[in-house]
């Protein structure tokens, strides 16, 4: 554990910023410009686990157990919402036999 | 802490009545529980008690989270009648109600940020099930892929936020970072910016107010009206509880920074809700943008902070819940009747339902703002609020929407007593009675009286 700990420190804070950083923005553009449900699904996940990184590095950096606690939090709770998103994603491609989200346009102004 | 514990187990109660073919019990044990934890809420009003160090239950706590049981008691006695035809599986609908609520407790009780994320969540994933859970209806599954994807979105937002946050103060609980903040006003950490920036960005997203409100009618008109009633009032109310906790509280030494970023937000809103619920001719839409430009007046309560906000945004959110729930219980009505949401179908409707199109009526004035209803007293405490501050453009621009939205509620009622229709005769069961004459009578009762009210929090 220690080792792991000295690890993760020889990298400045600066550079996991702007790592987690990215990796977010990849994820906000994929979500932005993508159409097909699974691939703005996994670009969510992409923005989360940028935030996982985030707290596991801040939590070392401020030598406190907190922020991986959390990050246990927010892995299990992303579950909950992949077993819940996949279920309804399998429900809309029942329903019209597509999961690209431009066919949902039925509810406009 | 023993109100979250009693909403769960009769969550699980309930679920288990469903499973043993207790149709009949399903409401009443529902209800009993509800009632149980609105007595231990009750109860622990004045005894400010904090939990684990992660809830705390005050008074402010105790008000949102009894206006939030009080609202899903009455969404649940409109579920007579509602659920049973469309599903054999009542019970579960009944639970993920249930659970929602009881992540609206912790929601409206945090005391440190990880159980506003847990209870975001815990009501989120209830509501987008609940969103779909007409599976054949195409609406239904749309509104709920579409919830989905933008609460997941909106949840990267505020988690970002409170990862830069925790990197800037070392903790998550909200007094300590209220501590930091005070004590280190001059030389923040600069990752605290775009982290407040973040989290206002995700609790906008869940309270739906412009520019991130796009998902919101869509949403509203999809689902189910029993779902759309409970997502418009007591979901909306805790989202900005939580928003006013987060922001009012531990962001308070900040209010400089954010405050012009939540001035353009609340303008945005007001303007696009209230001009955009101008054009709508399905009834149910036009309430999703009213409730887009109802949030726009809570958030007045943030632009300028004074000891009354908590209480002004408690006062507001009682009278449009109140309101919204008429709205919505009457539209249910009027749809199981003649199929169809439109404005159109309540043409006429004053003739032979006199009782639905006076609470309808009231409701309407109410969310318009007129005097001697709950509504007038909302928006009079929240333009006093801003003024204070001297904020006159806003208030200004506020007025001009409040007299927009005048003409959109009015086409309602003009619809339901001056309009020829078909003169359809509504069966309105029991506990519909019920709730529309309690809630106008709420309504009435705080338009006339509301330092019972103003005075609570």
């Amino acid at each position: 554990m220690g080792s792991l700990f000295e690890n993760m420190q020889s990298v400045p804070l600066n550079h996991y910023i702007w790592f987690c950083a990215i990796i977010f923005t990849i994820g906000v553009v994929g979500v932005l410009t993508r159409r097909n449900a699974i691939v703005i699904f996994m670009s969510v996940e992409l923005m989360l686990n940028a935030v996982n990184l985030l707290l596991a590095a801040f939590s070392v950096h401020h030598n406190d157990p907190s922020g991986q606690v959390f990050v246990f939090f927010i892995m299990a709770l992303a579950a909950a919402e992949v077993a819940v998103g996949l279920s309804i994603i399998v429900m809309v491609y029942r329903n019209t036999q597509s999961i690209d989200i431009n066919v949902l346009n039925r509810l406009k102004w | 802490m023993n109100i979250i514990i009693t909403i769960a187990v009769t969550a699980l109660v309930v679920l288990y009545a469903g499973l043993f073919k207790a149709k009949k019990a399903l409401l009443p044990l529902t209800l009993l529980g509800l009632l149980v934890s609105l007595g231990f809420t009750v109860c622990s009003w004045d005894q400010p008690t904090v939990h684990f160090g992660m809830m705390q239950i005050d008074n402010f706590a105790l008000a949102f989270a009894g206006i939030s049981i009080i609202g899903t008691f009455l969404i649940f006695l409109l579920t007579q009648r509602y659920f049973a035809e469309n599903s054999p599986n009542v019970a579960e609908y009944f639970t993920l109600i249930l659970f929602a609520l009881c992540g609206i407790v912790i929601m409206v009780s945090y005391k440190n940020l990880s159980m506003l994320f847990i209870g975001v969540e815990i009501m989120s994933v209830c509501l987008y099930i609940l969103a779909g859970i007409r599976k054949l209806n195409f609406a239904s599954n749309e509104a709920s892929l579409k919830y989905f994807l933008m609460g997941a979105f909106s949840t990267g937002f505020l988690l970002f936020g409170i990862a830069l946050i925790y990197g800037a103060t070392g903790s998550f609980d909200i007094d300590v970072i209220q501590n930091v903040l005070v004590n280190s006003v001059s030389n923040v950490s600069p990752l605290f910016y775009p982290g407040i920036i973040l989290m206002m960005v995700g609790l906008c997203f869940k309270v739906g107010a412009a520019p991130f409100h796009f998902w919101t009618p869509d949403v509203y008109e999809g689902s189910p009206s029993l779902i759309t009633a409970f997502m418009s009032t007591v979901v909306k109310t805790a989202g900005f509880a939580a928003f006013l906790r987060l922001f009012a509280g531990a962001f308070e030494p900040l209010h400089d920074f954010w405050m012009p970023a939540l001035m353009v937000i609340v303008i945005i809103t007001l303007c696009l809700g209230n001009i955009t619920a101008l054009y709508q001719k399905n009834f149910k839409r036009m309430l999703a943008y009213s409730s887009i430009s109802h949030a726009g007046y809570l958030l007045f309560s943030l632009v300028v902070l004074t000891a009354n906000s908590a209480s002004n945004v408690l006062v507001y959110a009682a009278a449009y819940t109140f309101a919204s729930i008429v709205a919505f219980a009457v539209l249910i009505n009027v749809k199981q009747k003649t199929g169809s949401d439109d404005i159109e179908s309540f043409n006429g409707l004053a003739k032979r339902n006199p009782l639905a199109a006076l609470a309808l009526t009231i409701a309407m004035l109410s969310l318009a703002g007129i005097p001697l209803t709950a509504g007038f007293i909302g928006k009079y405490v929240m333009f006093l609020n801003v003024l204070e501050n001297y904020q006159i453009i806003l208030v200004v621009i506020a007025i001009l929407n409040a007299l927009v939205g005048f003409y959109y509620y009015f086409r309602v009622i003009i619809a339901v007593y001056f309009k020829e229709g078909k003169e359809i005769e509504l069966d309105t069961p029991m506990q519909y009675k019920v709730v529309l004459v309690v809630s106008t009578i709420v309504i009435l009762l705080l338009g006339v009286y509301p330092s019972f009210i103003l005075n609570l929090i």
